[in-house]
């Protein structure tokens, strides 16, 4: 008998059924409740949320808005962006020291590893938690918000739901759309020695959102 | 059948700077989770640990169902499935799949699953390079010892323990300060990440209808060991199932409240299968191992399969008195604290550690916190039957069971009760505080003994309830 039978067997042993009995009845409704929270409301949870974490954010009144955050933030040092085609009509790719990451694995890394900051867009923000929501695709690397110390991520205001209930529920899914999704909680953060917090471990230990 | 290490724990009891690490580090979690789930914090925890506990019910109890599903899933995204038995099978396939595909390098996330069937060890006699990438797992690696906590690893170790493995291990100047040790790993372990070609993570959750794992961390260790190789592999126990996606919005809601007293963990990953098509980055392969070793084991008993719930947020550790002081090296595996407590014995039979399930005072305190409602006291209590009735088997238990026997007999009969009673007072009169134990030693059979080590009765007063009443009675005109 292969593994997967004998374990499938000793499993319906255990729970009292010699074959497999199809689609169970009695699974709960999944609890999905989602409050009707205003633009403004959602804004300003989303910022308490995140600075909390020592995260920063910056509300743009315009694209140009952010591309002179984005620069002042900088000031000098270097950068790698993502594909997303809000960043690049945010301006962002007109800032010195600033350079496409493309799609080409092994030199985005190669930039993303060496340089100052990733910038990024993000498909989804929570304001329950101050997270971003970030799904792999042929615009958004992996790589882009992990790598460099710094992380800015541009975010149109549309996109900012209400927290993780409404994000299930808009999808049910998500592995229908991609391989990786990752939820963004404020910088990157260790308390292992000593129960004392350290921010920058593996991942960026400054970030910055930019709604825009 | 393994005694308590006596020794051991009375060497924890007595380190002051250990007793304090235990103590301040549980406290500051107890502290932080209180406050997470406070009303202003999050609307209805207790209606969301209900929830949680319910779809774990419902998920292990068709526990067939859903992995089928998941299987099912996975194999759709391009992922495979391999099914273990056992820790032995976990492992040659880890090293097989590494040879095939000349693995040099793994770079491993923090996974209670791997430490329970000791993966590094087997995987560095394999030849194989193995390199555990959360700071306190990394720390412990370098130590060559065991995680203190499940969450928190590393929790009995100072500043300076690390910076003595440090400076000894990796030959680096000696720093002091947690930020600049932080740093020194982030060197190091960023070289790792880069060259290695495997990466190995557990999974804190299994989607049986997204076929995807879930992996909730702080550091982005688990966010590089499943991005950076070209080969990554997910070992997770087979009951770490839940049935849908949308089930995470009950889940993590409870999970890094109770564990940390964080909303959210700073990175929560939902993965499945290999990078696809159009996407830019990310692993070639991707492989699921489900784990029984033990587990279905543990599915027969229907009251305590509810110890399969478990979702190793550790907040029955950091609430529970016993391990606050013995802290987490002297359970006799890694899983420690109170779900460490249920689990070995049906893991491992209860014969092994027999003595375990009995170090509970039975507060309660892990079964109020947990998250998914497991009744860890009332589990206890039925592993020490178990225990009970295998040591009768063995023809042990016998001066108990006749103490017991003539206890019952005498508290059955009121005039027998009253003269052991008035006899009882009239042995050694005024040793108060250690009244049973100034009898003469004859009487210390070794099974009052061992109960006279740590407690005693108090004296008997002079004159019994009984007797008081019966005056008061007369006192009154009455009978």
């Amino acid at each position: 008998m292969s593994a997967r039978e004998e374990i499938l067997t000793r499993i319906r042993a255990s729970l009292g059924r010699a074959n497999s009995t199809g689609a169970p009845a009695g699974l709960p409704p999944s609890r999905i409740v989602i409050p009707d929270v205003p633009l403004e409301r959602r804004i300003e949870k989303f910022t308490a949320a995140l600075e909390k974490l020592n995260g920063k954010v910056h509300r743009a009144s315009s694209r140009d808005d952010a591309r002179d955050y984005v620069e002042r933030l900088l000031h000098g040092r270097t950068a790698v962006t993502s594909n997303a085609p809000f960043v690049a009509e945010c301006g962002v790719l007109t800032l010195p020291n600033v350079k496409p990451g493309g799609s080409d694995p092994l030199p985005l890394r190669g930039m993303c590893a060496t340089l100052d900051a990733g910038i990024t867009s993000a498909d989804y923000a929570l304001s329950d938690t101050g997270s971003l929501v970030m799904l792999s695709s042929n615009e958004e690397a992996r790589m882009v918000s992990l790598l460099p110390p710094l992380h800015v991520a541009l975010v149109p205001l549309d996109r900012l739901l209400t927290g993780l209930d409404e994000l299930y529920s808009i999808l049910p899914v998500p592995s229908d759309r991609t391989s990786s999704m990752v939820f963004i909680t404020g910088p990157s953060r260790t308390a292992d020695i000593e129960q004392i917090l350290v921010r920058g471990v593996h991942g960026p230990g400054e970030i910055h959102v930019v709604l825009v | 059948m393994n005694p308590i290490p006596v020794d051991a724990i009375k060497s924890t009891l007595s380190d002051a700077r250990l007793q304090n690490a235990i103590y301040s580090s549980t406290a500051r979690l107890m502290d932080k989770r209180a406050h997470a789930i406070a009303p202003d914090a999050i609307d209805d925890f207790q209606g969301l640990r209900t929830q949680a506990n319910a779809i774990k019910r419902h998920a292990i109890d068709n526990l067939d169902y859903y992995l089928e599903q998941l299987e099912q899933n996975v194999i759709a995204r391009g992922g495979k499935v391999v099914w273990c038995r056992d820790a032995g099978e976990a492992i040659q396939f880890v090293l097989q799949l590494s040879r095939e595909k000349g693995v040099k390098r793994i770079v491993k996330s923090k996974s209670m699953t791997t430490e329970e069937i000791d993966l590094n060890e087997h995987l560095e006699h394999g030849g194989i390079e193995v390199v555990e990438t959360d700071l306190g797992e990394y720390i412990l690696q370098l130590a060559h010892e065991k995680p203190y906590h499940i969450v928190a690893p590393a929790l009995h170790k100072t500043r300076y323990d690390v910076a003595d493995i440090f400076t000894e291990t990796l030959k680096v100047e000696r720093v002091e300060e947690p930020e600049q040790q932080t740093q020194v790993a982030r060197r190091v372990l960023r070289e790792k990440f880069i060259t290695a070609d495997l990466g190995i993570t557990g999974a804190n959750f299994l989607i049986a209808d997204s076929g995807a794992i879930v992996l909730v961390e702080n550091e982005g260790n688990a966010r590089l060991s499943s991005s950076a190789p070209r080969i990554q592999i997910a070992i997770a126990g087979l009951e770490k199932i839940i049935p849908r996606a949308q089930d995470l919005a009950t889940f993590l809601k409870v999970l890094g409240r109770s564990a940390t007293g964080q909303p959210l963990t700073v990175y929560t990953s939902f993965l499945s299968g290999p990078r696809r098509p159009g996407e830019i980055d990310g692993p070639e392969e991707f492989y699921l191992v489900l784990m029984d070793n033990g587990r279905t084991r543990l599915l027969a008993d229907e009251g305590k399969r509810q110890s399969l719930y478990c979702i190793r947020c550790g907040a029955c550790l950091n609430h529970c008195p016993v391990y606050r002081k013995i802290g987490g090296h002297n359970y006799p595996w890694v899983y420690s604290g109170p779900i460490g407590a249920i689990i070995s014995p049906q893991f491992h039979g209860v014969t092994q550690d027999p003595w375990l399930p009995f170090a509970s005072s039975l507060c309660g305190a892990c079964s109020e916190v947990c998250p998914v409602k497991i009744d860890i006291p009332q589990v206890l209590l039925e592993l020490r039957a178990d225990i009970t009735h295998a040591k009768r088997k063995e023809g042990a238990g016998q001066w108990e069971r006749r103490a017991f026997r003539l206890f019952s007999y005498v508290m059955r009969r009121p005039r027998l009760y009253e003269m052991a009673a008035a006899m009882a007072s009239s042995v050694f009169p005024g040793s108060r505080g250690a009244w049973l134990r100034s009898l003469p030693r004859l009487l210390r059979l070794p099974p009052v003994m061992g109960w006279l080590s740590h407690r005693d009765l108090p004296p008997p007063p002079e004159r019994s309830f009984r007797a008081l009443w019966r005056e008061r009675q007369r006192a009154k005109g009455g009978n």
